[in-house]
């Protein structure tokens, strides 16, 4: 409809932005990186990721075993190739519900206030008074052990602190100048929050997001070490990890690389967040 | 006598990303005792830097500062930031422009003054209490004895700026800083706090260098001026003697570009600011804005009773415990073409008036016919349709344009929304629109950051103007601007009016702007209406007192005229929070002439 006569952003300048940063395409690189992992996994000349062995318990790397093997005699490097998709999901998919069902509510009591903004807050309040691991482990027992449902349970417990964040920001741009003048040329509610007030708060939200992309891979761990998010054998570097702690000193490499790999991807998403965030911000050159 | 401050070939340059940069270059100037040199320039003239600079403030990692500062005989540049430490506050002391934000919140007055007794001074606790009593009565803060245990939320802006002088002062400086230190407060209070820092300087004999841009302050308080444009200082003199007879271009074009009050005398019509060319000091005049006004129709805006109230407070039961009584039984008329003036201090309503004739606030009683529609009563469709006959244009240039679009698209958007036109069309409006407020098209792509504050007023101009609105409500939207581009930006309104006959609500707190732009003013005090009549009547004949004290209390540019016309008074404005059980009073009127209404009761 109308949108079409109005120039659309250029995402050819978002992108000329993005590609000139370093840090954002560091960030990007280490998470394509990733995601090309797990997108390959089936192809990759790999070992089976359950194949036991009794004859290779804990072996450190070598030749064969190029990141070592587990306490059941399973290949490291298979395994966490595999872990990949179930990590970079749950990390990924989690912070999205809680993006999609967080911000438009925190939009809207913001926005709307009086009754509305009662009932949201009120309602966030007592969702924060819980701790987040134990409102996803309770939704996940709720809903039943699966890593969709682990996904489900860790986003709408992550949701809380985006209803907050949004609410607040919300709150401090409505009084822009700018929003009251988009009511006086009589623009609608929709109008007004979607191209005025969201493309506004977007920067803290995309800090947030990144940040909160790595809590939700580490609760993925402890939903699946409870057997309430990735069916055991299926490996996640959650899961991994939290078998890992019982050989640290036998076995660091256990431990090692689901370590380095959750850090990294929490690197390269908080970098390509960062970058994203300047890129979209017509003010940053 | 040795100057207390001297200041010798100030350079000041800040790192970029393209090298070192000068924004202050080879000032030098003298401040003596008891003496009060100003530093006036726009924004951007490096007049602040250069009292930075002064103090040491500047990020030494990010800056450059070269030159001789000697207070006293002492080289300010050459010592470590430890000694500077103690320089500041003490041998100098500084007021800035924002009183709201430069007290801590949490701690009461009188601790915050005594505590800078008990550092500087040494004092003991409670001969600290006692020298706070002594500063707060000097700086004519009325009920010292009680108000010395309040906290500064309790305190008008006014009274915060004395708290800020007594403080300034707890160290007795030999030099005082004033960094645009009324630029915030209204001008009847800006006026006692002029005259405050006068008496003080008197008193204690320190050297005041005053940092500002409005001239009028600067005959009021300066016995010496810098003038500085563009990080150079363009010319240095006495007060009397830069007013009388400025030799600088850049001066003459400055002292042409401020409103004056009392320059509309016998004047019939809004008159256009002359142009002046900031580079030659040239002036021409420009015509006045001759019969925009429709003879004899009926009003386009019409206002009868208007009253809007905000709730505060809660009681047990959460009903409210009272309400700010921001507009109260508010009438008037504005015809095609027409402009009214809104004036008054922060708090009279002023500003709640426009919004609520245009329904962004809700107001509570009172019939508003807009342009044939009966504001209060309209359906949602209606209402959006009322939106393209009255528009806003607001005071912030800088907050009032979504960073995230572009210029074309701020433009453009109200167009489309309105179904006026589209595609292909709607480019060739903003085009048309961007070139009617004197900007080129081809920055219809460009962020509103990349644009001054004047351009931006533009760019909002030219948003509303898609509308073909019949009245603006313009809500101090001349106020931030420069003097010279405050003029422009004027003359574009009144541009408009003459060939579109716009009628413009026009809120602001400059009576010399309003002076110069309006047919009829009308003059508001506690949410009501205390005198309302043509421009000439206002300002030739005020009856009512608040409009004579207001219109006294605006400085003027001419030195000679100093001090001459206000009698030294401390005021608060009052509150218009009221209890809930409030019932305003029955005001009478009388018509002092035609047109011209004053509240008599």
């Amino acid at each position: 409809m109308t949108e079409a006569t109005v120039p659309p952003r250029s995402r050819s300048r978002v992108w000329r932005k993005l590609r000139r940063s370093p840090a954002a395409l560091a960030g990007l690189l280490i998470v394509g990186f990733f995601v090309a992992l797990a997108v390959l996994a089936p192809v990759l000349p790999i070992a089976d990721p359950l194949a036991t062995s009794w004859t290779a318990i804990r072996k450190p790397p070598s030749d064969i075993y190029l990141l070592g093997s587990d306490d059941i005699g399973r290949d490291v490097l298979s395994r966490m190739i595999w872990g990949a998709q179930a990590s970079l999901m749950a990390g990924v998919i989690s912070v999205a519900i809680a993006l999609f069902t967080g911000v438009p509510l925190g939009l809207v009591a913001g926005y709307f206030g009086g009754w509305v903004d009662i009932i949201i807050s009120r309602f966030t309040d007592a969702l924060l008074a819980m701790p987040f691991l134990i409102m996803a482990i309770a939704l996940a027992a709720f809903l039943g052990p699966s890593l969709t449902n682990a996904m489900i349970a860790i986003g709408l417990s992550a949701m809380p602190v985006f209803i907050r964040l949004t609410r607040g920001q919300v709150l401090a741009v409505k009084t822009e100048d700018y929003v009251e003048g988009a009511r006086s040329v009589g623009l609608g509610h929709i109008d007004i929050m979607s191209r005025y007030i969201l493309p506004n708060i977007v920067p803290p939200l995309i800090v947030q997001a990144t940040l909160t992309v790595a809590t939700a891979i580490i609760a993925e761990a402890s939903l699946s070490f409870l057997g309430l998010g990735q069916q055991a054998p299926a490996p996640s570097w959650g899961s991994m990890l939290n078998v890992a702690k019982n050989f640290l000193t036998q076995a660091p490499w256990m431990a090692i690389w689901p370590g380095a790999a959750i850090f990294l991807v929490v690197i390269g998403f908080n970098l390509l967040g960062d970058g994203l965030r300047d890129a979209l911000d017509p003010r940053e050159h | 006598m040795a100057p207390v401050l001297s200041v010798r070939n100030l350079t000041t340059a800040f790192k970029t990303d393209d090298g070192w940069k000068s924004v202050v270059r080879d000032v030098s100037f003298d401040v003596n005792a008891g003496e009060t040199v100003a530093i006036v320039g726009e924004s951007g003239s490096g007049k602040s830097v250069t009292s930075l600079s002064i103090l040491g403030l500047l990020d030494p990692k990010r800056s450059r500062v070269t030159g001789d500062i000697d207070l006293d005989g002492r080289n300010l540049l050459t010592l470590s930031e430890t000694d500077m430490r103690k320089i500041r506050g003490n041998d100098i002391a500084m007021i800035f422009q924002e009183p709201m934000t430069s007290l801590n919140p949490v701690f009461t007055v009188g601790r915050q003054i005594g505590e800078v007794l008990i550092r500087h001074e040494g004092m003991s606790r409670a001969a600290a209490r006692q020298e706070t009593l002594r500063l707060m009565e000097r700086v004519r803060i009325p009920n010292a004895q009680t108000r010395i245990d309040e906290y500064p939320h309790q305190f008008s802006g006014g009274m915060r700026q004395r708290v800020m002088i007594a403080m300034a002062l707890a160290s007795r400086p030999k030099l005082l800083i004033a960094d645009e230190p009324t630029t915030a407060l209204d001008v009847t209070i800006q006026g006692q706090i002029l005259d405050l820092i006068k008496e003080l300087q008197a008193e204690q004999g320190m050297a005041v260098l005053f940092i500002t841009h409005d001239m009028g302050v600067v005959a009021e308080i300066a016995d010496r001026t810098v003038v500085m444009f563009r990080g150079d200082c363009v010319e240095t003199g006495a007060t009397s003697q830069i007013f009388a007879a400025p030799r600088h271009p850049y001066t003459r074009a400055l002292l042409a570009a401020v409103p004056r009050l009392g320059s509309m005398t016998g004047q019939d019509w809004p008159l256009r600011f002359p142009k002046v060319d900031m580079e030659t000091g040239a002036v021409t005049p420009q015509p006045a804005v001759v019969g925009s006004v429709a003879q004899g129709g009926s009003p386009v805006l019409s206002v009868k009773g208007l009253v809007t109230r905000f709730d505060v407070g809660s009681d047990l039961l959460g009903r409210p415990t009272g309400a700010v009584h921001a507009v109260e039984n508010v009438s008037f008329d504005l015809f095609h073409g027409e402009t009214l003036s809104l004036v008054g201090e922060s708090g009279c309503g002023k500003s709640t008036t426009g919004r609520s004739v245009l329904r962004l606030v809700e107001p509570r009683e009172g019939d508003i016919t807009l342009d044939g529609y009966d504001v209060r009563h309209l359906a949602p469709a209606d209402l959006q349709r009322m939106r393209r006959s009255g528009q806003m244009i607001f005071q912030d240039p800088f907050s009032s344009l979504n960073p995230r679009m572009t210029v074309g698209q701020t433009v453009a958007e109200p167009i489309v929304k309105h179904g006026l036109a589209r595609g292909g069309a709607a480019r060739a409006r903003v085009a048309e629109l961007l070139d009617q407020v004197g900007l080129p098209a081809a920055m219809m792509d460009r962020y509103p950051h990349e644009f001054s504050g004047g351009q931006r007023q533009r760019i909002a101009i030219a948003r509303v103007l898609g509308l073909n609105p019949k009245v603006i409500v313009a809500d101090e939207s001349v106020s931030a601007l420069d003097v010279s581009i405050k003029a422009q930006v004027c003359n574009l309104l009144m541009d408009l009016q003459e060939r579109l006959k716009i009628a413009y609500l026009f809120i602001s707190h400059d009576m010399a702007v309003v002076e110069r732009v309006s047919h009829r003013i009308a003059v508001m005090y506690l949410g009501e209406i205390v005198e309302i009549g043509p421009r000439e009547a206002i300002f030739g004949n005020p009856q009512h007192p608040y409009t004579q004290k207001l219109i006294a209390a605006v400085p003027v540019p001419d030195p000679a005229r100093r001090g001459l016309r206000r009698a030294a008074s401390v005021d608060e404005l009052k509150s218009p929070v009221r209890p809930r059980d409030y019932v305003p009073a029955v005001r009478e009127w009388a018509e002092v002439g035609p047109g011209h209404r004053v509240m008599v009761a």
